[in-house]
């Protein structure tokens, strides 16, 4: 195709779907110039970057239907965006597309404290949620680490969980109604005040489909109360495998705790250094396991986990004096992230889940793959609920790296299939995992996954490209990497 | 009837069945055949695709091919202190109703008494009274292999918390009564058992312990269930001993002795109340939703499930007070859950469409465009 004939194409569309959204909205919600589309070039997976053709801010319900009627008798595809602070480039842009900002949605509409729901917009940040409900001795359970930066829109999209999730659950389960706006500009109801709903359970189906299945636009959650107390213990060990079984002693007693959580001796270093958590920094693992209940229930709990931890070979075993201490425990593990940008100039951040028993052969054989391939590797694991997250350390400005870093991040996910596990426990797909996706599910599976999105959104215009791989994309992908013979979609050509 | 995989077998029937458009009937227990529509076409009895597949109790994981007895999945779990924390019922033997119910209350399973499965619970989604402190069935579905409407073996999810790799079908599965596949196998989290539970009996009226339930939900209190029979209100405690000792002080009222003879037959629709005769509504709505004027209502769920008697249709009352009612008993089959709106009603048909082309899949149970 001749490139200027393309972009007079892309410059035609634009200018008239700059035209249709300023019949419908003040031009302060329209952006076009390249300056003020700068900022939504990407969301947290800042190396995939794209301008979008237009940015729409709508600030009501009924300006977010018009909108999508527009874009749909258009054909102009649009990728809905909260926060941006995602992880898989869920919400990376498209050049031929509109990039839908829920951003200015961002009203707490009602908290109800006799029926423990909270009816809010989907630009309200996590937190604020739980900082509303507090007057009312409630909270927001899903508290993922970007809580005070996310909004509730985008952890919809993606069933967000975060350390809390092994007791109370993910997004999918703390979420009890929403409204959606379709492709067509249709506005749906899904879910219901009551604790079900008549027909199929659609709310769970929305939850988690990054964007491809409708427009978020209300979300009613549910509150629970703050728990009495909450302690926590930090645990060191010599041996990753002993920290590993103390995890699976610790629910074989029968105790739930509200989190539990694991680092490896990088991320300890590398965590210690940014916030003095008072981490052992020669220990191989750490582990943090908080309890939460009653006073007398969080009370007996906290001698019984003292002495399994202590059983299961742990070199030293603190219980958090007080608050002050227990925040000073959990600050480390939750700027692990950012404490690990400070040692290295990029990093690249895994999310699989693997059966908890199969921990120290998974963190061995990663670290085999990190010397392969010359690169850091320092582990942060939701313990409780088996949601690894492996940080690559690289360096962008080093030629070849990137790449190298992410065919290291493809094995580390292969690694994690192959033990019975996923490629993604919370960060989704987005535009990241495609060719995980192609390992992970066979045509017939991605076929169906297809056919549910063609049910919601037939012209295929809602974040398309993203979440679910075209087969054709996965012949591409099974073409370069092959492994023990067993070709994937062996129906398909190969280019 | 020991453990065997027939999921080739079953696959072969429903591809059969697709090529010729023949209707299947999906059975296995027949425990909950009077829970939906009725269903015309060939009978796909699932009962011999059964045995555990895995459990680690360690990982609070459990996984087992569709035709497993609810009740031999439950006594694994109880030998090693863990349980199906969202309480299924079975409707198995005695029948909802008990003794003494109405002939045609609860019609039984076509060939006598039979066991409920894990198959059956997950297709109709049923929780028991913990419910709202533990969730419901879908809450706890990992992961799922089906047979589509194409005959077609697939499986979504997986023996692991969290997998957000792809859309969520497993859960979509969960209350979709089988007209979007045929369940072979379902993974569950299961959770360990509170090492204590404790039920009180409290006199109190009907607004009061709504009110009543509704409060406690907000404080940090071990509750597990909470329920009014018309004349009394139940809670179970649930917990470590120091916690129930503690909220049992609290919350007043008498300890009685067969608390969890209460609460199953409460899930099992075969308490008293269950026994008279008339249609009975399942109204599923707000905790905090006030009480309509019903002769006689059963409050569970902490007062988000209220059952009421009633020959008048009660869909546009249920959906006034921010709910849905379904129809559990009544001799009219032809309308059982809610009904849908138009536009619910056209992504829904999409959907089947979606799973299943040719609408061979229990056709009709849930409702006739389905």
């Amino acid at each position: 195709m001749n490139v200027s004939a393309t972009s007079q194409d892309v410059h035609a569309r634009r200018a008239e779907l700059v035209r249709g959204l300023l019949a419908l909205l003040p031009a302060e919600s329209v952006l076009h110039e390249p300056e003020d589309l700068r900022p939504y070039e990407c969301d947290g997976l800042s190396a995939y970057r794209q301008l979008p053709m237009v940015v729409a801010l709508p600030r009501t319900v009924e300006q977010v239907q018009a909108v999508m009627r527009l874009c749909h008798r258009l054909e102009v595809p649009v990728v809905a965006r909260g926060a941006g602070t995602g992880l898989s480039g869920g919400a990376l842009p498209r050049a031929d597309g509109l990039l839908l900002s829920l951003a200015r949605l961002k009203s707490i509409l009602a908290v109800d404290p006799v029926a423990r729901t909270a009816r809010v917009q989907p630009g309200v940040r996590n937190l604020a949620i739980s900082e509303a409900a507090r007057p009312f001795g409630l909270y927001y359970a899903p508290d993922p680490s970007s809580q005070i930066a996310c909004t509730i829109g985008g952890n919809v999209a993606e069933n967000s969980g975060g350390v809390h999730c092994l007791k109370y659950g993910l997004t999918v389960h703390n979420v009890l109604k929403l409204e959606v706006v379709t492709m067509e500009g249709e506005r749906l109801t899904l879910g219901a005040d009551a604790l079900d709903a008549p027909g199929y359970d659609l709310l769970a189906l929305m939850t988690g489909s990054e964007g491809l299945l409708g427009v978020v636009v209300e979300v009613t959650v549910r509150l629970l109360p703050l728990p009495e107390r909450a302690q926590v213990l930090l645990a060191a060990y010599d041996d990753v495998a002993q920290a590993g079984a103390a995890v699976g002693a610790i629910i074989a007693a029968g105790i739930l705790p509200a989190g539990l959580e694991m680092m490896d001796n990088p991320a300890i270093r590398a965590a210690e250094d940014f916030v003095y958590a008072g981490y052992p920094v020669e220990a191989a693992a750490i582990l943090l396991c908080e309890l939460d209940g009653t006073n007398a229930e969080v009370s007996e709990q906290v001698m019984r986990v003292r002495e399994l931890l202590i059983a299961s070979g742990a070199r030293e075993v603190r219980t958090a004096r007080d608050e002050a201490e227990r925040q000073l425990f959990w600050k480390g593990r939750k700027a692990a992230f950012p404490a690990v940008g400070r040692i290295s100039p990029d990093y690249y951040c895994m999310d699989g889940t693997i059966p908890r028993r199969r921990l120290p052969e998974v963190l061995s054989r990663i670290a085999a793959l990190s010397q392969e391939y010359g690169l850091p590797v320092a582990n942060v694991f939701h313990a409780g609920d088996g949601n690894l997250h492996p940080l690559i350390l690289y360096d962008a400005n080093r030629p070849g790296e990137l790449e190298r870093t992410e065919e290291l991040g493809r094995r580390i996910l292969e690694l994690c299939i192959e033990v019975g596990g996923t490629i993604t426990g919370e960060h989704g797909v987005g535009v990241e995992k495609l060719a995980g996706m192609c390992a992970q599910f066979g045509a017939a599976q991605l076929a169906q996954f297809h056919a549910v999105k063609a049910a919601f959104d037939p012209a295929g215009l809602l974040n398309p490209g993203k979440a679910v791989p075209t087969l054709h994309r996965c012949a591409e992908f099974g073409a370069m990497h092959v492994h023990g013979g067993n070709l994937k979609f062996p129906e398909l050509p190969r280019f | 009837m020991p453990a065997a995989d027939l999921a080739e077998e079953l696959a072969e029937r429903v591809r059969a069945a697709h090529a010729t458009a023949t209707p299947l009937c999906i059975v296995a227990g027949g425990t909950k055949t009077w829970l939906g529509r009725p269903v015309q076409g060939e009978r796909l009895d699932v009962t011999g695709h059964r045995g555990i597949v895995a459990y680690e109790p360690t990982e609070l994981v459990l996984t087992a091919r569709a035709g497993t007895p609810l009740a031999e999945i439950e006594a694994v779990l109880a030998e090693r202190g863990q349980c199906l924390a969202f309480e299924p019922p079975h409707f198995a033997s005695p029948r909802p109703g008990g003794e003494g119910s109405q002939p045609d209350a609860f019609p039984p399973p076509p060939r006598g008494e039979r066991a409920a499965t894990l198959g059956g619970t997950v297709a109709c989604n049923l929780s028991g009274p913990a419910r709202p402190y533990a969730g419901a069935c879908r809450d706890f579905v990992l992961g799922v292999r089906i047979i589509n409407g194409r005959g077609e073996v697939l499986r979504f999810g997986g023996e692991v918390m969290k997998n957000v790799a792809g859309y969520d079908l497993p859960r979509l599965m969960a209350g979709a009564q089988g007209t979007l596949g045929v369940l072979l196998e379902v993974s569950l989290k299961v959770l360990p058992r509170p090492p204590l539970a404790s039920t009180l009996a409290l006199e109190l009226d009907a607004v009061t312990a709504l009110a009543r339930f509704n409060a406690w939900a907000g404080q940090p209190l071990p509750i597990t269930a909470a329920g009014h029979d018309g004349e009394r209100a139940y809670a179970r405690l649930g917990g470590a001993e120091a916690a129930v000792q503690a909220a049992r002080l609290k919350l007043g009222g008498e300890t009685i002795d067969d608390g969890e003879t209460f609460w199953a037959a409460v899930r099992e629709l075969r308490h008293g109340f269950f026994r008279a005769s008339g249609s009975l509504w399942r109204l599923s709505l707000p905790p905090a939703a006030p009480l309509a004027a019903h002769a006689r209502q059963f409050i569970d769920w902490g007062g988000a499930q209220r059952w009421v008697y009633s020959e008048h249709p009660l869909w546009e009352q249920a959906a006034a007070a921010g709910g849905h009612a379904s129809l559990y008993r009544s001799p009219d089959r032809e309308r059982v859950f809610q009904p849908l709106s138009p536009a619910m009603l056209a992504l829904h048909r999409r959907l089947k469409a979606a799973f299943d082309p040719k609408g061979i899949l229990n056709p009709g149970r849930l409702y006739p465009e389905l």
